[in-house]
């Protein structure tokens, strides 16, 4: 292994702009001439707008415009779509309502925008934005799922009756029915997968630019894919053709999913551009993010395991009600379908497996993805499941889920999915002793000593990354193929530049990347620039999400650096004068085979280019290579969580006193980057078990829209987490990545709650499991003790 | 419109504000001093941090007016330039205590003043505290909090935390 090659733990590349202030975010742009947006956005969940009067906002100084859903019909502006079709069991199509950028007719959630005023200065667009008249009528809302779908709750759309927008299935109900008929014991679960705000730091920002001369637009945009952004808004807002829009990702503080979607505001700063005839900023305040950014999760569900006699696992069901909001956001329909169901076997060898599933419309602000996205839903069923089985069954936890594991690959579960490699006794093996599980009983007996209960939960989840390919995604409904693209260029000079069609916002591309291209050709990683996020410079791409872009984006680079070496080679023959099937390449040097004849990396190159040692008709100059690289499977990284608490009787106060980790992601790159996304991702995993939750009351008011009341993981809340790996070499990439972005997300919640659970001796905590959650289930506990 | 003269990172700045400018709005779009980043507008994150006569201030909660004569100090002014990196500035990315980016200015400003407050010798559990007005959402703050003994330990001692007090 080389200082830099794959492997290493090598220090990131791009920090030294962030710890300097040097980064480049989209709110740090400003252009020549720029005019400043502010939205008016409904104040009530669900109304109807009967007029909107923008006369005395119009005559506010430095008042450039304002603009409403009118204006943007008249100029014909498509709705955002989604992009995903599912089917319902009927055979159905789902029924996506209008969603147009303004809302037009009727506001359905707190915080749709209704109109935007653009001023010369920000502040004089938020005066103005006061003086907006808009008259509504109220109408009732519902923001709870269950009850949107309750005969008699208001009707949010027209084309969807009961606010329902698919019912939909997999698996086959009656082979589980069967199994759970011959079942010895079965498991119950109702549960709440608590609605979440991804927060990310940086607040969503767009500016739009026109350019009339050309009719060309451009955007800046905090987006996790810009290519799909411009694709979007040009194919169906139709905003301007693909070849006149530019779409420009630059620095991205954070997105955890919330920024992959394409939103109002993006759409309304590019058209807003063309009518003011100036740049148009906008830059979220946190309030608006709360109520406009797409949150995630939010499934309400009733979910049983059969076991047999010998505690196997016979069967699954599981019933979920997932509320996707007012308006069906970009890919919010796979989310609580193919993202979720297909991921209810778990680590376990499950015969039969049958999941219904209803999405709704409901006055919430829209729901999509965000970290995990269904995978941590389905985690929480399944370990919980498990977890509590053994508790019934009086089996011990991890030896329950040992007998339960699949064994032998590849292994076709009753949900679609091909898991193709894996080993989970050896990272419950190794988590079991990093967390001294022996040892816990004693550790328990000092916690009661101290007045405090003590307990341990498990979470040994899977996850479905490298998403994914194309064909078999289609056959699902997607309305894209998630293939990645790259382009290598090499220079005259011998340095590097890697166009990538991911994109990174916090997961070090610029470093890991250039350690594959570091260790293939043998140069340093100063001569490698990783170059993605302008839709100008990188022909397409699908973007950084779902942990895909080791194993699908490095798989792209790895397969044009194929045809570089491969061309390089050409070129190597010719100076060396040797058959080109002899030459080798081999830490930057071109060798004839068995012999001392070399030249190195530098002069291939610059040969390349000069092209004066070979025919330039038989041999095209130059050194550049495209590729795109579509996956044959899923990846499926998998390991093992385990979590240890001490909760407070007296208050339901829960502290997390240990963490373990033991992850397989397949090859790492860099240790020290996989790690820090693992403790990233434990962190959003134990803010939703113990903190998080978007809280609408019953007329769709979110009651915890700001910082002060929603309550996200601080350091002193979170413990020290020891992180390790096992590794099984990923067997459909050519690099053998799994991915890592997500998996503490998914591992955590099930782990704490389990703990927690563990430690109280009652089922009955729902997340987040805050103080007063955790008191109250104690209390209720022992109540019905007493009462026995 | 109102005047405020002040200095900043080592230089001296008149500038011609609407009253209600926040100290975050005056460097970020008078100076173009970027570094200093909005996140959450109810000073609960932190990413608004600098440093106001050498103590750690949420630039986002102090009106640009209330800084006549002071002297601030902002992460693009905490090492000189092309000189070295400050020592807290290198211990982040030698930890890997930043992924995204937008948080860690402010972070690092807010490690520097723990440092001034509390020393060069700070243990796990002083850093985790001292952190309550940062929010990192990448991280889990795992490496932060290793980053920021490791960055005390490296820079310039300092006098007692109630000396500096």
């Amino acid at each position: 292994m080389s200082a830099t090659g794959i492997g290493a733990a090598v220090r990131r590349k791009e920090d030294h702009r962030f710890i300097t202030g040097t980064g480049h975010y989209t709110d740090d742009v400003n252009r020549p001439g720029q005019a400043y947006a502010y939205f008016v956005r409904s104040p009530h969940a669900h109304a109807t707008i009967k007029s909107i009067d923008a006369k005395a906002a119009s005559g506010m100084p430095g008042v450039v415009a304002v603009l409403t859903g009118a204006e943007l019909a008249a100029d014909k502006i498509g709705n955002l779509i989604c992009g995903w079709m599912i089917h319902s069991k009927d055979g159905s199509p789902m029924k996506m309502a209008a969603h147009p950028a303004l809302a037009t007719g009727k506001a359905c959630y707190v915080g749709d925008p209704v109109a935007v005023v653009i001023a010369d200065s920000l502040a004089q667009a938020r005066d103005a934005a006061e003086k907006v008249k808009v008259d509504y009528a109220v109408l009732p809302a519902v923001a709870d799922p269950a009850a949107a779908q309750k005969a008699g709750a208001p009707q949010i759309h027209e084309v969807a009756p009961n606010n329902t927008i698919y019912q939909w299935h997999i698996g086959d109900a009656k082979a589980v029915d069967a199994a759970f008929k011959s079942a010895k014991h079965v498991t119950k679960l109702d549960i709440v997968n608590n609605r979440l705000v991804p927060n990310a730091i940086e607040p969503r920002a767009a500016i739009g630019e026109y350019e009339a001369g050309t009719g060309t637009f451009t955007l800046w945009n905090t987006t996790q894919n810009p290519h799909v952004a411009r694709l979007v808004i040009a194919a169906f807002v139709g905003m301007a053709p693909e070849h006149r829009l530019r779409v420009i990702a630059p620095d991205v503080g954070g997105g955890f999913g919330s920024k992959i979607f394409i939103y109002p505001e993006e759409v309304v700063a590019l058209w807003a551009s063309k009518r003011a005839k100036r740049p148009v900023k906008w830059t979220a305040d946190r309030g608006e993010s709360f109520l406009s950014d797409a949150h995630g999760r939010d499934h309400i569900t009733h979910a049983e395991m059969a076991f047999d006699a010998e505690g196997k696992i016979i069967a699954l069901r599981a019933k979920t009600i997932a509320n996707l909001g007012a308006y069906m956001s970009t890919f919010s329909s796979c989310v609580p379908t193919y993202l979720y169901a297909t991921l209810l076997s778990g680590q376990y060898d499950i015969p039969q497996i049958y999941c219904e599933v209803d999405a709704v419309y409901t006055n919430t602000g829209p729901v999509d993805a965000y970290r995990g996205a269904g995978r941590p839903e389905a985690a929480f069923v399944v370990e919980r499941l498990v977890e509590i089985g053994a508790r019934e069954l009086g089996q011990d936890p991890a030896e329950l889920r040992r007998k339960n594991f699949i064994k032998n690959f590849p292994h076709q579960t009753p949900v679609i999915m091909t898991y193709d490699c894996g080993d989970y006794h050896a990272s419950l093996k190794k988590a079991l002793e990093l967390a001294d599980y022996k040892g816990f009983g004693k550790r328990k007996r000092e916690s009661a000593r101290h007045g405090k209960l003590r307990g341990i939960g498990f979470s040994a989840y899977i996850e479905a990354c490298g998403i994914a390919p194309s064909q078999a995604i289609g056959s699902l409904g997607a309305g894209v193929g998630l293939w990645e693209s790259a382009e290598v260029r090499v220079n005259p000079t011998g340095s590097v530049e890697i166009l990538t069609g991911c994109h990174a916002h916090g997961q070090g591309h610029e470093t890991t990347f250039a350690q594959l291209v570091s260790e293939r050709l043998g140069i340093p990683i100063e001569n490698i620039s990783i170059v993605h996020g302008d839709t100008d410079k990188v022909q397409f791409g699908m973007g950084t999400y779902g942990s895909r872009s080791g194993a699908v984006g490095m798989s792209a680079i790895v397969k044009a650096l194929d045809k570089v070496e491969a061309k390089a080679k050409k070129v190597a023959s010719h100076l060396l004068e040797a058959a080109e099937g002899d030459i080798v390449f081999k830490d930057g040097k071109f060798t004839v085979a068995g012999t001392d004849k070399s030249v190195d990396w530098g002069a291939v190159v610059f040969n390349a280019y000069i092209a004066h040692k070979f025919n330039g008709q038989e041999l095209e100059p130059g050194l550049k290579e495209g590729a795109f690289y579509d996956p044959s499977n899923f990846t499926f990284p998998a390991g093992c969580h385990i979590c240890e608490v001490e909760v407070d009787p007296e208050t339901g106060e829960t502290r997390i006193v240990a963490w373990t980790a033991v992850d397989d992601f397949g090859v790492v790159i860099n240790p020290m980057i996989v790690e820090g996304q693992v403790h990233g991702g434990i962190a959003q995993g134990i803010g939703q078990a113990l903190l998080e939750g978007a809280a609408y009351d019953k007329d769709g008011q979110l009651l915890n829209g700001s910082f002060m009341d929603y309550s996200m993981p601080r350091a002193n809340i979170l413990p020290p987490l020891k992180v390790d790996v096992t590794v099984t070499k990923c067997p459909s990439n050519p690099l053998g990545i799994k991915g890592c972005g997500e998996a503490g997300a998914i591992a955590a919640p099930a782990a704490v709650i389990n703990a927690i659970t563990d430690a109280v001796g009652t089922e009955a905590v729902a997340m987040p499991a805050t103080a007063s959650t955790v008191w109250a289930a104690i209390r209720k506990s022992h109540v019905a003790k007493a009462a026995e | 419109m109102a005047a405020v003269s002040l200095t900043v990172n080592g230089k001296p700045v008149t500038a011609d504000v609407d009253p209600r400018t926040l100290l975050v709005q005056l460097l970020r779009e008078n100076l173009r001093l970027t570094g200093t980043h909005v996140g959450c507008d109810t000073s609960q994150c932190g990413a608004c941090v600098v440093h106001v006569n050498g103590k750690a201030v949420k630039s986002c909660t102090v009106l640009a007016l209330q800084l006549e004569g002071a002297n601030v100090l902002t992460i693009e002014g905490l090492a000189p330039a092309d000189g070295p990196l400050h020592p807290m500035q290198e211990a982040f990315r030698e930890n890997h205590g930043l992924q995204c980016g937008y948080c860690t200015p402010g972070m690092i400003m807010t490690a520097v003043d723990i440092v001034r407050r509390k020393g060069n010798s700070l243990d796990d559990h002083t850093i985790r505290e001292e952190l309550e007005g940062n929010i990192c959402r990448c991280t889990g703050y795992h490496n932060i909090v290793k980053a920021i003994a490791a960055g005390a330990r490296a820079m310039p001692a300092v006098a007692t935390a109630k000396a500096a007090e």
